[in-house]
């Protein structure tokens, strides 16, 4: 019953940034008495988290078994080692392209129409997807299909029959999204800020033209899939089964695959950004996206947790020094927050932004950039350090309160090569984060000359100008979509009925 | 690494815009069989209910798979409730319910207390002057808001900003938010078991007790976020008019999040005039769903919620929408990509035909087995995604079966349209298969039973169906009218609904930039300040 009229009070996509909270300890100070600090607080409930069951195969791939028997269902997937980032770039979106035509073309034995009937009789799903750096194929079906549904999974993973037709569906999906990748201003600011910290053409930011889908072929498709099949797959399957008539069925399924190769190692160069203003002109908005962008990090880094806490006192959540100053202090923005990311295998962004009315963007953009600043110049507390820690160590159990969650975790570890206890040892050393830590942490990462501003807005309503930054000359960014001599997908006149 | 399903980012995109929660209108209508895991048997059980003295209802349902709980905070009011003149007052003063109360957020209440109310009076004296028509006297003006700033200034001095959700924060919340829709205000988080208490402290204290704390700072967040959704969105504009057009007399067709010349006049005194109206017990009912015994929990809770004023339920709305009897349409030329929206009025969810409108969405709508998608995506390729959903933009009163479109690049909004009106024939002349109504059925037994593994979701719709139907059995019981929905009821309410003098439409044609706009036509719609 939700609908286009809800208005959430904080901004979803901010939500899953990177951190939460803090700050204004001269106030707290002067309360006299904090009646919540009487409410008691019981110990919490005992909680083993059901770690899945983990199987090595000969052939080197590994099948984890979870069982949840709360719910008559079994759903299962297959991770396959690489994705977009490793496609060719003449070819960006072939990966897309693949994950999509892999599913909706079926195989030898049933083609993808017949096998949505199939299926959806059952109120199963079997879905097939392609991302940065891995496929998937994944299932789901009431507990008395799964057999079936597992064996329809099964065919389509080893037998796949990529059809021309269906690619050329595929390719008219992603070229819509093409043609429509400007008409959302925040859509525009999150990719063109990318490619100023990666680079245009950098696998983590490069993006599909209208040209590069429209060469991908159905050979493309096989080769890709004959290739990365080859990898070492991860199997997780969670539910309603019986564990060992699971094991001895997934073991029958993919024991005869041969051994797995390992993935090639990726030679990527990461440089940090240029300092500098860079916009986008948009007349039909009245509302800057503002983008503070810089190189970020991974999580092997030994300070991961430290930036976490970092990331907490800087933006994320109601209390952080962003959302305090820019959104609450002056009204400036509905939608604030970020702070330095790691991912898993590559150097994340540091990632700010800012939605503000035309008028305000200076205002807006030199706030925060303020507070970015203020991270090596204003020194965190003791107060702010406890609160940071708080949040994330009081919520850090919604990382494990599923058993799904759990598997999913384990299947992440496993794939980027961490050990089984990350999670623990990664909470241990939240614990033990200090303020001393903090102040090297931002020393360390926080250079406001390697951050690139880009904003995304109405050019004759910002006033002042962007120039009052003082950053320097401001580049144009020209996001004009290249038109390629033919376009993809048959024409008009030959559409299949 | 991802693990998505068959959406593009695109389609996941554009279903959140115009489907946001229409999920929730899937498993609105849902149903149940027998089912061996997971019956209403079973969750009666788990279920314990209870109406306090002050009207107040608490749902509490035993789910102890990990020590955590969910909660929803379901108040039966929203955007459509607010007053002629005060569009987007029941979402402003879901806002002011983050910031605290005579307990928490303040240094000092009982000066803060004169200090807002100082803050008041300067607003008031601002805004007469500022509404006057004939004799407005600058210089007054700029004295009078300037008095106003300093008000807040003052004010400001005993605020501790954001404690309440500091403190909500530091003790675990997760997924910490509320949404304002047009028909409902709903408050929600999760958090771990052995705050259940302190949550009850704070969630009771924010109803019973709100402050008007730095509301007019507030108030310019909330256009920000009207820029953001609306203004600054070409689907966000469309739907406004789509909307506006669609309806002549009911609150529907008003912009939720509110006009801009409204939003921006809109006082904190009315604001908690909003809250004393709506925020009665007998208006809100709080679930609870995780690790929580409610033998234990009941008392407890008993005693914070009573806080809740008690009051009379609201007067219900008199406005009932007038029969549309001409076809109206809206056309934005822009130099956006084509899109296209259509709208026929229907029934609310109390009508007895509620499971027929599933049904019809279901069978048009539903992944790639379904009529629309096999129809415009995939034989006739003119759309990269087309649906049918209702109800829009709410469910408690007469809302619209929607229809829309994406076209491929190089088709129009005028062959989507055509491809849905196809299909809308076809429905209204021939039955739908056997194969299509059971599907109807399964899924929609499936997609409950999914959805109760949610804390969250379960918490949001226990609260939402006490709400609407006095018991939230009705989550379950809902499966007796699914399974009577024949295919000579499709055919019916198709052939009553579905006809051009009950529908509405609206579109945006791609057209290059044109020249520049009057300076009027630019500027800020912020209005006042």
């Amino acid at each position: 019953m939700k609908s286009l009229q809800n208005h959430p009070i904080f901004a979803l996509a901010l939500a899953g940034a990177m951190g939460i909270a803090v700050v204004a300890p001269l106030t707290l100070a002067a309360q006299q008495s904090k009646p919540w600090e009487q409410v008691p607080i019981p110990k919490l409930h005992e909680f083993k988290p059901q770690q899945p069951k983990r199987i090595v195969l000969k052939n080197g791939i590994v099948i984890f078994l979870q069982e949840d028997h709360e719910l008559p269902f079994v759903s299962g997937s297959v991770l396959i080692p690489g994705g977009a980032r490793d496609e060719d770039p003449a070819k960006t979106g072939l990966v897309d392209l693949y994950g999509q035509t892999w599913r909706t073309s079926g195989t030898a034995k049933i083609g993808g129409d017949a096998l949505d009937d199939l299926l959806e009789a059952k109120a199963a799903h079997i879905e097939a997807s392609g991302g940065a750096d891995s496929t998937s194929i994944s299932w789901d079906s009431l507990k008395g299909d799964s057999d079936q549904v597992f064996a329809l999974a099964m065919d389509l993973l080893l037998h796949p029959k990529f059809s021309e037709e269906k690619l050329q569906l595929a390719q008219q999906q992603v070229a819509t999204s093409i043609v429509r990748r400007n008409d959302d201003a925040g859509e525009i600011a999150s990719r063109e800020s990318a490619k100023l910290v990666y680079g245009a053409n950098s696998p983590y930011a490069r993006q599909p033209e209208l040209a590069t889908i429209g060469s991908v072929t159905l050979a493309d498709l096989q080769a890709w899939h004959t290739r990365t099949l080859g990898g070492k797959l991860i199997v997780g399957v969670s539910g309603d089964f019986d564990p060992v008539a699971m094991e001895a069925k997934l073991r029958a399924a993919f024991e005869p695959l041969p051994p797995v190769k390992a993935a090639p190692a990726r030679h990527d160069t990461f440089v940090e950004a240029k300092a500098g203003v860079s916009f986008v002109d948009k007349e039909d908005v009245n509302q800057s996206n503002v983008e503070i962008v810089g190189l970020g990090t991974d999580r092997h880094n030994p300070d991961a947790a430290t930036l976490s806490v970092m990331n907490d006192i800087l933006g994320g959540g109601f209390a952080s020094r962003l959302f305090q100053k820019v959104r609450t202090e002056l009204g400036l923005a509905y939608a604030v927050g970020g702070g330095y990311g790691f991912t898993w295998d590559h150097p994340g962004l540091f990632r700010v932004m800012v939605r503000t009315k035309s008028e305000s963007t200076v205002d807006a953009t030199k706030a925060a950039l303020t507070e970015i600043e203020g991270l090596t110049s204003t020194p965190f507390t003791e107060t702010e350090l406890k609160r940071a820690k708080d949040n994330i160590l009081n919520s850090f159990l919604f990382r494990y309160d599923t058993k799904d969650k759990v598997l999913a975790e384990r299947e992440r570890l496993e794939f980027y090569g961490y050990p089984a206890d990350y999670l623990e040892t990664y909470r241990a050393a939240l614990e033990k984060v200090t303020v001393a830590d903090l102040t090297a942490a931002a020393k360390k990462y926080i250079h406001t000359d390697q951050l690139a501003v880009l904003v995304v807005g109405n050019g004759p309503e910002i006033k002042p100008g962007l120039d009052d930054l003082k950053l320097g000359a401001v580049k144009n960014v020209d996001i004009t979509i290249p038109q390629p001599a033919v376009q993809p997908g048959p024409a008009a006149g030959e559409r299949k009925q | 690494m991802t693990r998505t399903g068959i959406e593009t980012e695109f389609r996941a995109g554009l279903r959140t815009w115009v489907r946001r929660g229409a999920l929730a209108l899937v498993l609105a209508g849902l149903a149940w069989q027998n089912s061996q895991a997971q019956d209403l048997k079973s969750f009666e059980q788990k279920i314990t209910t209870k109406v306090l003295p002050n009207g107040l209802t608490i749902v509490i349902c035993e789910r102890p798979e990990a020590p955590v709980f969910s909660y929803s905070t379901f108040i039966d009011a929203g955007d459509v409730n607010d007053p002629s003149g005060q569009s987007g007052l029941a979402h402003m003063f879901e806002h002011l319910a983050f910031k605290g109360t005579s307990q928490i957020g303040t240094t000092d209440y009982a000066a803060e207390k004169v200090a807002l109310a100082k803050v008041e009076a300067a607003n008031n004296a601002y805004e007469a002057e500022y509404l006057k028509s004939v004799g407005r006297d600058p210089e007054k003006l700029a004295a009078l808001k300037k008095a106003f700033l300093d008000a807040q200034a003052e004010a400001h001095k005993y605020v501790v900003p954001n404690q309440f959700t500091d403190v909500a924060e530091r003790n675990g919340a997760n997924g910490l938010n509320a949404e304002t829709a047009l028909d409902e205000t709903i408050y929600f988080w999760s958090m771990p078991e052995n705050r259940l208490e302190l949550w009850a402290w704070l969630e009771s204290g924010r109803l019973s007790d709100t402050v008007p704390r730095e509301f007019y700072k507030e108030r310019d967040v909330v256009l920000e976020e009207r820029r953001m959704r609306t203004d600054s969105n070409p689907v966000g504009r469309l739907v406004e008019q789509f909307l506006a057009t669609a309806y002549v007399a009911h609150n529907y067709g008003r912009s939720g999040v509110g006009w801009p010349s409204e939003v921006s006049q809109i006082s904190a005194t009315e604001a908690m005039d909003f809250h004393k109206k709506y925020y009665v017990g007998a208006n809100v009912v709080v679930s609870v769903v995780g690790d929580v015994k409610a033998s234990e929990a009941m008392p407890m809770l008993e005693k914070y919620f009573s806080k809740v004023p008690t009051g009379p339920k609201p007067e219900e709305m008199t406005t009932v929408e007038p029969r549309q009897f001409a076809e109206k349409s809206v056309v934005i030329r822009e130099a956006t990509q084509p899109f296209y929206i259509e709208g026929y009025h229907r029934p609310s969810y109390r009508d007895p035909d509620d499971a027929v409108y599933d049904a019809i969405s279901d069978i048009l709508s539903n992944g790639r087995v379904s009529r629309l998608y096999r129809s415009l995506v995939r034989d006739q390729q003119i759309a990269a995604e087309a649906q049918g959903f209702s109800p829009f933009p709410g469910d408690k009163y007469p809302g619209l079966f929607a229809f829309y479109g994406v076209p491929l690049p190089g088709h129009t909004p005028a062959e989507i349209r055509e491809g849905i009106h196809k299909e809308i024939e076809k429905l209204k002349s021939t039955d739908v298969t056997d194969e299509e109504l059971a599907m109807f059925k399964t899924r929609t037994r499936a997609d409950l039973l999914r959805s109760l593994a949610d804390n969250q979701g379960l918490a949001n719709n226990l609260a939402q169906y006490q709400t609407r139907y006095g018991d939230w059995r009705e989550l379950f019981q809902q499966l007796d009218r699914v399974d009577k929905v024949t295919k000579a009821d499709i055919r019916r309410v198709a052939n009553k609904v579905f006809v051009a003098t009950n529908r509405t439409s609206a579109e945006i044609d791609t057209e290059a930039p044109a020249a520049p706009t009057t300076p009027d036509a630019k500027t800020d719609n912020g209005g006042a300040r």
